[in-house]
C-alpha cells in the first residue's frame, strides 16, 4: 500500500478522534456492539398492524427513535442555551408541565373529559407555544439582562411550574378522547414511522437551515468564548443569551406537545420528570463545553439518542428502572473524565507515540 | 409610691378587662365554628390527592361549622412546622395527611398540651397512638390483596405478568406489590415476566411493556399499580395489535379508579380497577361531631372500605358514584 495513502488514513483517524462528534458516536457504536454480541435480534424490525388495522413498525430500534424524539428537540434548544451563556436550563421539566397543561387547557376548555375538541389543535399547539416563549423569555431575562447564574436563575421556574401547570387547568387532569390528537404522539393511520421521529427530523432541518443562512450560530458562539469582545465588535451578547433561551421555549413547546399527544393526558408531577437532566447529559454527551463557547448541535443530537439506546437497552436487559439513572451516572463519569484536558492531553500523547510507529511498520 | 400602686392596679385592671373581653369573644366564635388546621399533601401529586383535596374542602365549610386552614407539601419537615403553627394559633382539631412516617412525636406532644384533638387521615405515622384520638387510613395491603385475590379468581392456567410498579418505597407500591409477591412465591404457574417500577408514569409503563413486546417473550396480566401506568402499557399493546380486556389475550389491571379508567372499564378495555378510597372527610366530619358531643370514636383506626371493580359487573352507576 502507497505511504501516503496510509499517512492519509491514519491522520484521518486521529483527526475524527479529535473531532466533537467523535464521542457520542463512539458511545453509541459501543451500545450498538454490546447488543449485538449479547442479542442480535435486538435490532430486528417487524412490520405489523396496529389494534386499528393500520400499519405499523415496531422493534427496538423503533421504540429508541420514537422515544428519544423530544430529548433530541430539547438537545437542540439546551446546546444554544449552554453555548451562548455557559449555563443550562434546569426548567424544562417543568416548563414541559406548563405547555402540555396550556394545549389540554384549550383542547378541553373547562371540562376534563371531551369527545369534541373545544379548538382546533394547530390553535392549542401555537398557544403554547407563545406560553412557552414567554416562559423562556423570562428565563432569559433573568440571565441576560440580571446577570444571574442560568442554574439559580431557572431554579425559580424548576420549583414552580409544576405548579402552575396545576394551576392552569385548575388541578384537574383532563383526557382528551378526540383520535386525531393522538397522530402527533403515536402514528398517523397508514404511516407505518411514529410521527415523533418525522417531528424531530423536522425540527433538526429547521434548526439546520436556520444555522446555515444566519449567523445565529456564529453570535452564539462568539458570545459564549468571550461576550466582552463579541460586544466590541458590534453583537449584543444580552440579546443572543436572551433569543438562545426563547428558541428553548420553542423547542420545549414542540417536546411537551409530542408528550401530551402520547397519552392524551398529563399527569403535572410527572410529565418529563428529570429531562432537564437528560438534556444536559445530551449537550455533555456531545462534546460540548457546559461553560459555554463552541457547540455541535449534531453531536448533542447523537448524544440524546445515545441516552435513549442505553435506556431500552438497559429496559430489554431487565435492568430495574430504578437503577437506571445510577447507569447514567456512570456513563457521565467516564465522559467527565475523558473529557478533562489533563486525560485528553495524555491520551493523545499516547497517540501519537502508537500512530507514527504504525505507519513506519506499515511503509516497512 | 402610693401613686406607683394605684397606676399598676389601674393597669392591672384595664388589662383584665380587656382580655374577659377577648375571651368573650373567642368562646362565641369558638360555638360557632370549629376551628380545623388541615395539613395534606400536594393537591396535584395525582388524581387521587386532587379528589382527596376537592372532598376536605367541601366538606370542611362555614356551612358545616368550620373554619378551616388548609397547608399543602410533599415535605415531611414543611408539614410539622406548619402542624406548629397550627399548635400555637390554637386550632381545635388538627388534621394530618403526614407525607412521611416519622418526627412527629414533639409537635403532637405540644398539641396534645394544647388540648388539641389529632385525627390522622389517608397516611398513618410512627406516633404512640395516645397521641391522636383517630386514623382514618386506606389499607394498601388489602387493595393488593382484593386485587390479586380477583385475579386469581379468573382461573387461568397460567399467569405470566407484567408488573409495573408504582415510586418505590411509597405505601402505596408496598401494599400492592407484597400482594402479588406473595402469590407468585406460592405458585408455580404465577411467573413475573418483569416487574419493573415505571414511577406511576404512563410513559415509562409504555417503555417497559414495549421492551418485553419487542423481547418476543408472552405474557397474559399486566398488573399496573396506578391508572395512569396501566394506560400507558394499553397504548404499547395497541401499538402491536395485541387485544386485551373482556375477552383479550391480556387482562389488564389498574389501581385509583379514575373516572376515564372505570369506563375503559366499562368499555371492556379493561378488566380490572382496584379502589383506592381518596373520601375520608365524611368519616372526619362524623368523629368530630361525635366528639364536639362527648362521645369518643368507637374504634382508634377506621379502615376505609375499598372496592374492586370488575368489568363484567361495572355499571355507569358505579363509574358515576365512584370515579375520581
Amino acid at each position: 500500500m502507497p505511504k501516503t495513502i496510509k499517512n492519509k488514513f491514519v491522520r484521518g483517524l486521529s483527526g475524527l478522534a479529535h473531532k466533537q462528534i467523535f464521542i457520542p458516536f463512539v458511545a453509541l457504536m459501543l451500545l450498538v456492539i454490546i447488543n449485538l454480541i449479547a442479542d442480535p435480534s435486538f435490532f430486528s424490525i417487524t412490520l405489523g398492524t396496529n389494534s386499528a388495522g393500520y400499519p405499523v413498525l415496531s422493534g427496538n430500534v423503533v421504540t429508541i427513535l420514537n422515544n428519544a424524539s423530544e430529548l433530541a428537540i430539547l438537545a437542540i434548544g439546551m446546546t444554544l442555551v449552554t453555548a451562548a451563556s455557559g449555563g443550562q436550563d434546569i426548567s424544562v421539566g417543568a416548563t414541559i408541565a406548563i405547555s402540555g397543561s396550556v394545549v389540554l387547557r384549550v383542547l378541553c376548555g373547562t371540562s376534563t373529559q371531551v369527545t369534541t375538541l373545544q379548538a382546533p389543535i394547530i390553535v392549542a399547539f401555537l398557544i403554547s407555544c407563545v406560553v412557552s416563549m414567554f416562559f423562556g423569555a423570562f428565563n432569559g431575562v433573568l440571565v441576560a439582562k440580571f446577570k444571574i447564574q442560568p442554574m439559580v436563575a431557572t431554579l425559580i421556574l424548576f420549583t414552580a411550574g409544576r405548579s402552575i401547570a396545576a394551576w392552569i387547568n385548575n388541578n384537574r387532569l383532563p383526557i382528551v378522547s378526540d383520535a386525531t390528537f393522538g397522530y402527533f404522539g403515536n402514528f398517523i393511520p397508514g404511516c407505518p414511522i411514529p410521527t415523533p421521529v418525522f417531528i424531530a427530523a423536522a425540527c433538526m432541518i429547521v434548526i439546520a437551515l436556520v444555522l446555515k443562512f444566519t449567523n445565529l450560530g456564529l453570535y452564539v458562539q462568539s458570545v459564549g468564548i468571550n461576550a466582552q469582545s463579541s460586544r466590541l465588535n458590534g453583537i449584543n451578547p444580552a440579546f443572543i443569551k436572551f433569543l438562545t433561551y426563547v428558541i428553548l421555549g420553542l423547542c420545549v413547546a414542540v417536546a411537551a406537545f409530542i408528550k401530551v399527544s402520547r397519552n392524551a393526558t398529563i399527569n403535572y408531577s410527572v410529565v418529563a420528570k428529570d429531562i432537564e437532566m437528560d438534556a444536559i447529559l445530551a449537550v455533555a454527551l456531545g462534546g460540548n463545553a457546559l461553560s459555554g463557547g463552541k457547540f455541535s448541535i449534531s453531536s448533542s443530537v447523537i448524544g440524546a439518542y445515545v441516552i435513549q439506546f442505553l435506556t431500552t437497552t438497559l429496559y430489554s436487559f431487565r435492568v430495574q428502572s430504578d437503577a437506571l439513572s445510577a447507569y447514567k451516572a456512570v456513563v457521565v463519569i467516564i465522559l467527565v473524565v475523558l473529557s478533562a484536558p489533563i486525560v485528553r492531553e495524555k491520551l493523545s500523547e499516547v497517540w501519537k507515540k502508537i500512530a507514527p510507529k504504525k505507519a513506519v511498520k506499515e511503509a516497512n | 409610691m402610693k401613686k406607683l400602686i394605684t397606676l399598676l392596679l389601674v393597669l392591672a385592671l384595664a388589662v383584665a378587662m380587656v382580655a374577659c373581653g377577648s375571651a368573650t369573644d373567642g368562646d362565641s366564635d369558638g360555638d360557632a365554628l370549629i376551628k380545623v388546621g388541615i395539613i395534606n399533601n400536594d393537591p396535584n401529586e395525582s388524581g387521587y390527592r386532587t379528589a382527596n383535596d376537592r372532598d376536605m374542602k367541601e366538606t370542611f365549610t362555614e356551612e358545616n361549622g368550620y373554619d378551616a386552614s388548609f397547608f399543602y407539601s410533599l415535605r415531611n419537615e414543611e408539614q410539622i412546622a406548619a402542624a406548629q403553627t397550627f399548635v400555637q394559633e390554637e386550632v381545635d382539631y388538627l388534621l394530618i395527611s403526614a407525607a412521611g412516617t416519622a418526627g412527629w412525636d414533639t409537635v403532637l406532644q405540644d398539641a396534645q398540651a394544647a388540648g388539641i384533638q389529632v385525627i390522622l387521615f389517608d397516611r398513618t405515622i410512627d406516633a404512640d397512638d395516645s397521641l391522636y384520638v383517630a386514623s382514618i387510613v386506606s389499607d394498601m395491603a388489602l387493595e393488593g390483596k382484593t386485587a390479586v385475590d380477583w385475579l386469581a379468581g379468573q382461573g387461568l392456567s397460567e399467569y405470566n405478568i407484567i408488573h409495573l410498579q408504582g415510586v418505590m418505597g411509597s405505601a402505596a407500591q408496598i401494599g400492592r406489590t407484597g400482594a402479588l409477591d406473595e402469590m407468585v412465591a406460592g405458585n408455580a404457574n404465577w411467573k413475573l415476566v418483569t416487574q419493573q417500577t415505571a414511577e406511576w408514569n404512563a410513559e415509562n409503563a409504555q417503555q417497559i411493556v414495549q421492551s418485553v413486546i419487542d423481547s418476543g417473550e408472552s405474557f397474559n396480566v399486566i398488573y399496573a399499580e396506578n391508572d395512569d401506568m396501566a394506560r400507558g402499557a394499553v397504548a404499547a399493546l395497541d401499538n402491536a395489535n395485541i387485544s386485551h380486556g373482556v375477552g383479550g389475550d391480556v387482562i389488564i389491571m389498574g389501581f385509583d379508579c379514575n373516572k376515564w379508567a372505570l369506563e375503559e372499564l366499562l368499555a371492556g378495555n379493561w378488566n380490572y380497577d382496584g379502589q383506592c378510597n381518596p373520601f375520608q372527610a365524611a368519616y372526619i366530619d362524623e368523629i368530630i361531631k361525635n366528639l364536639e358531643n362527648g362521645v369518643a370514636p368507637a374504634q382508634k383506626v377506621v379502615i376505609m372500605e375499598e372496592k374492586g371493580f370488575d368489568a363484567t359487573t361495572i355499571t355507569q352507576e358505579d363509574v358515576d358514584n365512584y370515579g375520581i
